[in-house]
């Protein structure tokens, strides 16, 4: 086991060809903070990212953003926060979820394509990512995308790249779209909802030309584990300038109904919290799932999942598209309730991803949703032609790849 | 002029069998072999390029889609796809020995789902028609290119189209939540769905803008947005090209994101005016239109702010929308701006590069040196929240050389482009009119990466090649696994 830290991309382009020729793999790392995420990896030497960082340019007007991989990105957030911006898709810290220490860094957030609670209404990293330098599972060094906001110059390999996980090149340096932070915001409150009227509620606040920016609801005992009172929690965000704000959310309580405000900074708190999946975090022996359905179909999918297994508790990142889960270890079984989730996800589309389990399950459970064959096939010649040795982060993602 | 690849003359000289094979799985009027009606198809909105395509054929079902793919594979055909020919940069130019595949008839809304917030359309439904059916609901299509009257759906996922909303909505990329691909080897493949992501790699991301050269797109499932209770225009002209760039970098700054910033220049304000009357200020360098969404009491204050910022910025003249009817009158000049540029000249190039706001000022007056040294006009029209340039370049396809001075002309422009910072397409795709650029933007590594992607969907090369690359496809020599002879060592690398 070697630790490889480049210091530049000819140095990393030379440490992979190097691995190539060994027929040795990489496990691509920077900060540390995912090495719980996915599946478990046997490689056989470490590709530590963590010196490719600093930020490279930054230009407010231009809401673009340059830098390297490695960044902290609270070190990206402070520089953000200083210009009156942001990362408008609200990357969560999923440090507590996976059990891990370590320091998220920007390179680590485009690779997994996370996304927050305005997923919805903004998007996920995939969607902020315009261009990069990276060196693939070859040893070539290569572009893609561009430094502006708008351009369809070539293929789109950053979507390719977001989601992918390390699995078909090391980023050396990335180029993302910034958003101005909003002027302000709230999140209104309405407690005591079941879920299937919550979910038409929140269908409702978000389908109105209110712009609802964020929705989640949770049953009562997450409600709970988050400091309210004993009672379910339906919540909606707006953002934009004061007056704005204030129009709307009496409109939105002419629709539904009034309750409790969160003013600016306790909703930033709150949504964070939804984001770091706190409503289920800390509980011993559980196993936490991320369900991603058609939305109208979730509440039908969650009873479905509580009839076969009464101890789950869930609550749903509404605007984030997700469903949380999480299952008791020892009721799920030694598949940690893959079989459960993925026949009650089956007849409505969308896919599961075991997001918090040993690693010994990790490895024995498909982590990430079976592609059907044809898709599989794809995915196969993709990771066949950028990294043909399977040098980068072998079974990350997949078995055997 | 831009070289297409060599016709394969074994598929020309079976050109009588393949019509035959074709019409056996595409009945009646879904294949066309006559003259008359393949010169319809030969070109898309780049006029300048014209083919003949070898054979057109119209499905209608995806069953009839997967097994013309399967058989021109099988056959090693060509195979251009097509959807309403309304690209701007060629990307559905035929091919002399190409069946040309139009999917016009896949023009079915089949669902608006408004618990989803989405629509399932066919490829061919018109961009126009999808907010069109979705309005009933308060619900509309985010993304939309000048030409939404005509362009459709499967044509905007294949070039990842804009508009002049994208700088707050997004590209259509950042607006289809998920496509059904049938790849060149007569495989459906499910990418996305009602729900955001996907499992594994996101080949919904690069099958958008992807060019038709990826798979054939039979369904889509874009995401639809409430349609905002409200908008104001403002109409801001400024006696110079940087103060309007200035006001756009303020206004940004400011943390405004307007749902349309657009500006104009003084040869494309006169020639909007001219045709439109939109009451466009003429004694200006440049006008920017500004466009505030949401409700009342957001676009209110948002509307005092830049009238503030505007004014800060030395502009001359600021007039705010009064009613709904003066708002669209201030776009009208700007949506005609093209017909009205063709108004004033002959025939005209539209070019697409994207620069960082900054050089605006800069790239503009080097396109003034570039008018001297072609003896041609440009106008410009500009996304200018999003640094999206739309160059006219002024020309008259009747004069001897003019094109290629034109072209010439746009090249520079677009090598200008890339210089700055910026990149070669925006909006309007590589197609053919900038395929022989792609070295000014990407080096070889940079190009093989793109087409290492191509290969893992089309390892023939056989969907619509000669188009975005330079060099076709080689996808045996990018696939083959080289041997390394000497190894590198790290023997002062730190170890555990």
């Amino acid at each position: 086991m070697t630790l490889l830290q480049p210091k530049d991309a000819a140095e990393a382009a030379e440490m992979i060809l190097w691995a190539g020729s060994e027929r040795a793999s990489l496990e691509i790392r920077a900060g540390g903070s995912k090495g719980g995420l996915g599946r478990p990896m046997r490689a056989d030497h470490v590709l530590d990212a963590s010196r490719l960082a600093g930020v490279v340019d930054y230009e407010p007007a231009e809401l673009v953003l340059t830098a390297r991989p490695g960044t902290p990105l609270k070190d990206i957030a402070a520089l953000l926060a200083a210009q009156g911006q942001m990362l408008s898709f609200e990357p969560p810290d999923w440090r507590e979820l996976l059990q891990g220490g370590g320091e998220p860094t920007l390179g680590g957030t485009l690779a997994c394509n996370l996304s927050g609670p305005r997923r919805l209404r903004a998007g996920a990293a995939r969607d902020f990512f315009l261009g990069f330098a990276g060196v693939n599972g070859r040893g070539e060094i290569f572009k893609a995308g561009g430094k502006v906001v708008k351009n369809v110059t070539g293929y789109d390999l950053c979507k390719l790249m977001a989601g992918s996980f390390g699995t078909l090149a090391l980023l050396t340096e990335v180029t993302i779209k910034v958003m101005p932070r909003p002027e302000n915001a709230c999140t209104l409150l309405l407690p005591g909802l079941a879920d299937e009227a919550a979910v038409g509620l929140m269908a409702g606040a978000l389908n109105s030309p209110h712009e609802v920016s964020a929705a989640a609801q949770l049953p009562a005992i997450p409600a709970r584990r988050l400091g309210f009172a004993d009672s379910a929690l339906t919540a909606l965000r707006l953002e934009g300038p004061a007056p704005s704000i204030a129009f709307r959310a009496e409109a939105l309580q002419l629709l539904f109904g009034s309750g409790p405000r969160l003013d600016a900074p306790e909703s930033e708190a709150f949504w964070r919290k939804i984001g770091e999946v706190a409503p289920l975090l800390s509980l011993p022996g559980r196993v936490v799932w991320r369900l991603c359905p058609p939305p109208s179909v979730a509440p039908k999918l969650v009873a479905a999942i509580l009839e076969k297994s009464p101890s789950a508790e869930h609550f749903y990142d509404w605007a984030g598209g997700l469903v949380w889960l999480s299952l008791d270890a020892a009721d799920a079984g030694p598949d940690a309730g893959a079989s459960l989730v993925r026949a009650a996800l089956k007849p409505f589309g969308g896919h599961a991803t075991l997001m918090a389990a040993s690693e010994e399950t990790r490895e024995k459970v498909a982590v990430f949703e079976p592609e059907p064959p044809a898709l599989a096939a794809l995915t196969r010649k993709i990771k066949q032609g950028f990294d043909p040795y399977g040098a980068l982060n072998p079974g990350r993602m997949r078995e055997g790849a | 002029m831009i070289v297409m690849p060599p016709p394969d003359a074994a598929v020309l000289a079976r050109r009588g069998a393949i019509v035959a094979a074709l019409r056996g799985i595409v009945p009646g009027e879904g294949v066309i072999d006559a003259e008359i009606g393949r010169r319809a198809f030969e070109c898309d909105a780049l006029t300048a390029y014209r083919q003949l395509p070898m054979v057109v054929v119209l499905p209608q079902t995806k069953a009839q889609v997967v097994e013309v793919l399967r058989y021109c594979a099988a056959n090693k055909i060509k195979v251009v796809p097509r959807g309403a020919g309304t690209s701007l940069s060629g990307g559905a130019l035929p091919l002399e020995d190409a069946v040309l595949l139009g999917m016009s008839k896949f023009n079915r809304i089949v669902e608006i789902d408004a618990a989803n917030r989405c629509a399932v359309v066919q490829p061919g439904v018109t961009n126009l028609a999808v907010t069109q059916a979705a309005q009933p609901l308060g619900l509309y299509y985010a993304p939309d290119p000048s030409s939404q009257i005509a362009c459709t759906i499967g044509g905007n996922v294949a070039e990842n189209s804009g508009g002049v909303h994208c700088l707050k909505y997004g590209l259509t990329t950042n607006n289809v939540i998920g496509v059904e691909l049938v790849t060149m080897e007569g495989e459906i493949v499910q990418l996305g769905g009602k729900h955001f992501d996907t499992a594994g790699y996101d080949l919904l991301g690069v099958v958008v803008g992807s060019e038709g050269m990826l798979g054939v797109v039979t369904e889509v499932v874009v995401r639809l947005l409430p349609t905002p209770p409200g908008a104001r225009a403002l109409l801001v002209g400024f006696p110079g090209i940087e103060g309007a760039a200035d006001c756009v970098a303020a206004i940004i700054g400011a943390g405004i994101i307007p749902g349309g910033m657009e500006m104009m220049d003084r040869l494309a304000i006169q020639a909007a005016e001219d045709f439109v009357h939109a009451g466009y200020p003429l004694d200006v360098d440049a006008l920017l239109i500004v466009e505030l969404d949401g409700c009342e009491a957001e676009v209110n204050h948002l509307v005092a702010a830049v009238e503030e910022i505007a004014r800060k910025n030395g502009a001359t003249t600021c007039r705010v929308s009064q009613s709904e009817a003066e708002r669209l009158l201030f776009w009208a000049g700007r949506k005609a701006a093209f017909p009205a540029v063709g108004r004033i000249s002959p025939d005209y190039l539209c070019m697409d590069g994207t620069i960082p706001r900054k050089r605006i000022g800069e790239v503009l007056l080097r396109m003034k040196e570039m008018e001297k040294k072609f003896g041609l006009r440009c106008a410009n029209v500009f996304h200018a929240g999003d640094g999206n340039l739309h160059p006219l370049i002024l020309y008259d396809a009747n004069k001897p050389g003019e094109l290629d001075r034109a072209e010439g002309f746009g090249q520079d422009i677009l090598r200008l482009c890339v210089e700055v910072g910026g990149v070669l397409t925006g909006e309007h795709g590589v197609g053919v009119e900038k395929r022989d650029l792609m070295g000014a933007m990407f080096n070889e590594s940079d190009l093989n990466q793109q087409q290492r992607l191509k290969c893992a969907f089309d390892e023939d090369s056989l969907l619509n090649p000669g188009k975005v690359f330079p060099q076709l496809c080689r996808c045996a020599e990018l696939g083959r696994v080289h041997v390394h002879g000497g190894k590198l060592r790290f023997p002062d690398l730190p170890r555990f």
